[in-house]
């Protein structure tokens, strides 16, 4: 079974209604470890040498995050520029992480039509998310289709609902197997769904 | 000799049957009535004359309704005014028609049985207090509205005092020492009484007010603890003699007094010096009401007398149900009110032989009467636990099985999550941040001059020692969170804490620290979160230093925090040994060196373990 580390990173999770729903719903997914960053380091302190030891300890690492300005929130940018040090996540005797997988999922306000070239946001998601993809490249991991939740402004409760049981599905999936990569999904959420049919 | 034998007796008797009653299920009303009946002329014959006993103990009750309006603030009683106006005046009046009606038609005089009926419609303050705070119920809604239907009970009293004289068969001068027994203003016109009375009000509002504050704080800096005991009970007795002179009810007196003191920051401290008084006298009346049932007469009138206590019960109880439906009380709670007030009271005793001396009613009915009251109080507990067994469990599950939802604006308002002992410059800060963020606190601390500084900046703070169990329980600590020791004194805060673990095992504690040693006492005594009082201060003006001498803010902030990191794994470090053991100072010298070479060889290197990966010098 994949070990699943998700690194959760959000502000104010009290005022969140959709990531504190995703959140929730990953903890009660069996031998997924959730590592909520902004309950741990609320000072910013991150403790390096814990955090190492913790992704040795696992095989596929989840960015759970509200995506702000097209990335994560500080703490998780902190956490990156900390933690993947020289010398254990690349370069010369940084294998650490060789063989891994690194995968986001995010919460977003616009809808998903608007992230293409034609769109207010121009790009596509997973276009906005290359320096994650790159990051992972540069320390051996692959990196997979994000799971994401569009459109979250004016989100009913019911579907915030369905979307915390497509993300249990997801996690549960990926603890036993990991999604194709050529031709690769465009996110994680197609591949729960075909699944689910 | 009289004396200590009589109090043997009794406290023997409260003693033995109480703790029994109460492992039975029984509750302590009915332990103390059992114990009464077996002491009693008609059982043991171990007292032969209780009333001069129940006369005495009364003033019990006269304690628990201070006690009740300590509790309750003058904005709380305004919003009460309907329950108590609509509620407990539809009781009294439905009551008093209903029982002269059966009288009338029974073929009694209708005078007769109108002070009958008056007399009938009170209810038992003690017994349906007593038992509601055992069950923990006084402050749901079936024990608010019980508490309004008494209050308006206590009210009524007065004029029913003034009505019983005209209701005299055989008419006659009404006797100046009557049941106002004392009042020496009887002699006076109407409106000059009336004038007095109003004075004396008066003058318990305008004193609580003004004038017990510097008092308790003159009592207070004597710093002797029995003082403060006695002008507890001087102030109630004080208000009880007022009252009996003016020919007010004392336990309504009580109750200003009590209301008025209610935002006082002395009250926890009254509160726990009363108390401990106010359960013995109440056990003592509870015992003389066990002690004076006339089984004699029981047992030659039981069909007359059987009847009685029936129809009383079952008439105020129907009266009662009705009320709570028409008042929408809801599920159990209703049941809870209807049985805590289905009986006669204290004051009907009082009132029977006020009306004997009048003439209103002739000795057989008020001895017969003394004895159905009596039996009706005896019977209240066991009815109260049938419903417990019988008929609250059909409520459980509907989420309201006791008692009906906690009331938010009832008598519950003055509980915070969070207590604070200590209010100095640790305590301040602490409570500012709480208060800020709309966190109620209450605040105990036991330094007079302190309390009156901190007091103008508007801070609800109570004077009173908090390594006492008392203070802490009124204070609230059964029913908060969190308990915050921000004393100064390393002794006394081990005190608190260890009483606080022991009596209060549910709340988490969070305790100022004076150093590391007493930071490992602490946490020997099972504290949740330790802070020592000067440390984050302290490092605050090093990574100032640093700053000032160079290193940029954000490297001198985070220099600290690494500080403190490594500080505290060296706490937990030396935590694991014997305190003050020779291997507790050697590690503790060995420790502090092995931090000194850790953040020395990080300046050293220009850089640390930890922010490895912003050094340029990292990167290939």
């Amino acid at each position: 079974m994949n070990q699943i580390l998700i690194l959760f990173a959000h502000p104010a999770l009290e005022k969140s209604r959709v990531q504190y729903r995703l959140a929730k719903a990953a903890r009660a997914v069996s031998g997924v470890h959730l590592h909520d960053l902004y309950e741990l380091y609320p000072d910013f302190m991150v403790n390096v040498a814990r955090e190492q030891q913790l992704l040795l300890e696992h095989d596929i690492i989840v960015f759970q995050h509200p995506l702000y300005w097209y990335s994560s929130p500080a703490l998780l940018k902190e956490w990156q520029d900390l933690v993947l040090e020289h010398g254990f996540a690349y370069g010369y005797e940084g294998q650490s992480l060789q063989g891994k997988r690194l995968l986001n999922a995010i919460s977003v306000g616009g809808s998903r039509e608007t992230y293409c070239a034609e769109g207010n946001n121009h790009f596509t998601l997973r276009e906005l998310l290359r320096p994650f993809e790159q990051t992972a490249n540069l320390c051996g991991m692959t990196y997979l289709p994000p799971f994401a939740v569009h459109g979250t402004h004016n989100m009913s409760e019911a579907v915030i609902d369905t979307y915390a049981e497509r993300y249990q599905h997801v996690l549960k999936r990926l603890q036993r197997e990991i999604p194709p990569l050529d031709p690769a999904p465009a996110y994680l959420n197609d591949w729960a769904q075909e699944s689910e049919g | 000799m009289m004396f200590l034998q009589e109090a043997f007796i009794y406290l023997a008797a409260g003693v033995i049957a109480v703790p029994i009653a109460a492992r039975l299920g029984l509750g302590s009303v009915l332990g103390y009535l059992i114990a009464g009946a077996l002491i009693g002329p008609f059982a043991l014959e171990l007292v032969t004359e209780a009333g001069h006993i129940m006369h005495f103990a009364e003033f019990g009750v006269v304690m628990m309704l201070f006690l009740i309006g300590l509790e309750l603030q003058p904005s709380l009683l305004w919003r009460m005014r309907s329950p108590i106006l609509g509620l407990g005046g539809l009781q009294v009046a439905a009551t008093t028609l209903a029982v002269t009606g059966i009288g009338v038609l029974l073929g009694q005089d209708w005078r007769q049985a109108l002070a009958v009926g008056l007399i009938l419609a009170l209810s038992s303050t003690a017994i349906a207090l007593q038992i509601l705070g055992e069950k923990n119920l006084l402050k749901t809604e079936a024990g608010t509205s019980s508490f309004a239907v008494l209050l308006f009970q206590d009210i009524a009293v007065i004029p029913i005092f003034a009505i019983l004289p005209l209701l005299a068969v055989v008419r006659s001068a009404p006797t100046a020492e009557a049941a106002q027994a004392g009042s020496v203003i009887t002699h006076l016109p109407a409106w000059e009484q009336t004038a007095l009375l109003m004075a004396a009000v008066a003058a318990i509002i305008l004193a609580g007010r003004y004038l017990m504050r510097p008092v308790f704080r003159f009592i207070a800096e004597s710093q002797l603890r029995e003082m403060f005991t006695a002008i507890a009970l001087l102030l109630v007795v004080g208000i009880a003699l007022l009252m009996q002179m003016v020919g007010l009810s004392q336990a309504l007196g009580a109750f200003i007094a009590g209301v008025v003191l209610a935002n006082n920051e002395y009250r926890h401290e009254l509160e726990a010096n009363i108390d401990p008084f106010k359960a013995l006298l109440l056990g003592l009346f509870f015992i003389s009401v066990g002690a004076g049932i006339n089984f004699a007469l029981l047992q030659k009138e039981f069909l007359l007398i059987g009847g009685l206590v029936l129809g009383l019960v079952v008439v105020k109880f129907a009266i009662l149900w009705g009320l709570a439906k028409l008042f929408a009380l809801q599920g159990g709670g209703r049941y809870w009110f209807t049985f805590a007030l289905a009986q006669g009271g204290e004051f009907g005793f009082v009132l029977l032989s006020f009306s004997l001396q009048n003439h209103v009613l002739p000795q057989a009915v008020v001895d017969t009467l003394m004895v159905a009251i009596a039996l009706s109080m005896a019977l209240t507990p066991v009815l109260v636990l049938l419903n417990e067994k019988w008929i609250q469990p059909r409520f459980q599950g509907a989420g309201d099985a006791d008692g009906g939802s906690l009331v938010n604006d009832g008598l519950g308002e003055q509980d915070s999550p969070v207590i604070i002992v200590g209010f100095g410059r640790f305590g301040q800060i602490v409570g500012r941040l709480l208060i800020a963020n709309g966190t109620p606190v209450t605040v105990l601390d036991h330094s007079a001059p302190h309390i009156e500084r901190v007091r103008r900046f508007g801070f609800k703070i109570f004077y009173g020692d908090a390594s006492r169990e008392e203070l802490l329980h009124t204070a609230g600590a059964g029913r908060a969170k969190l308990l915050v020791v921000a004393v100064d004194e390393r002794g006394m805060t081990n005190t608190i804490v260890e009483n606080a673990k022991r009596h209060f095992p549910h709340l988490k504690i969070f305790a100022r620290a004076y150093d590391v040693t007493h930071y490992h006492e602490l946490q020997k005594l099972g504290v949740d979160y330790i802070e020592r009082e000067m440390f984050l201060g302290s490092l605050k003006v090093g990574e100032q230093t640093l700053q000032a001498l160079g290193m940029r803010a954000y490297q001198a902030r985070r220099t600290a925090q690494r500080f403190a990191f490594h500080d505290q794994q060296t706490i937990d470090l030396l935590g694991q040994h014997e305190l003050g053991s020779q291997k507790y100072v050697s590690e503790a010298q060995r420790a502090r060196e092995e931090v000194l070479e850790i953040l020395q060889a990080d300046k050293r290197n220009q850089r640390d373990n930890s922010d490895h990966a912003w050094d340029a010098t990292g990167h290939e």
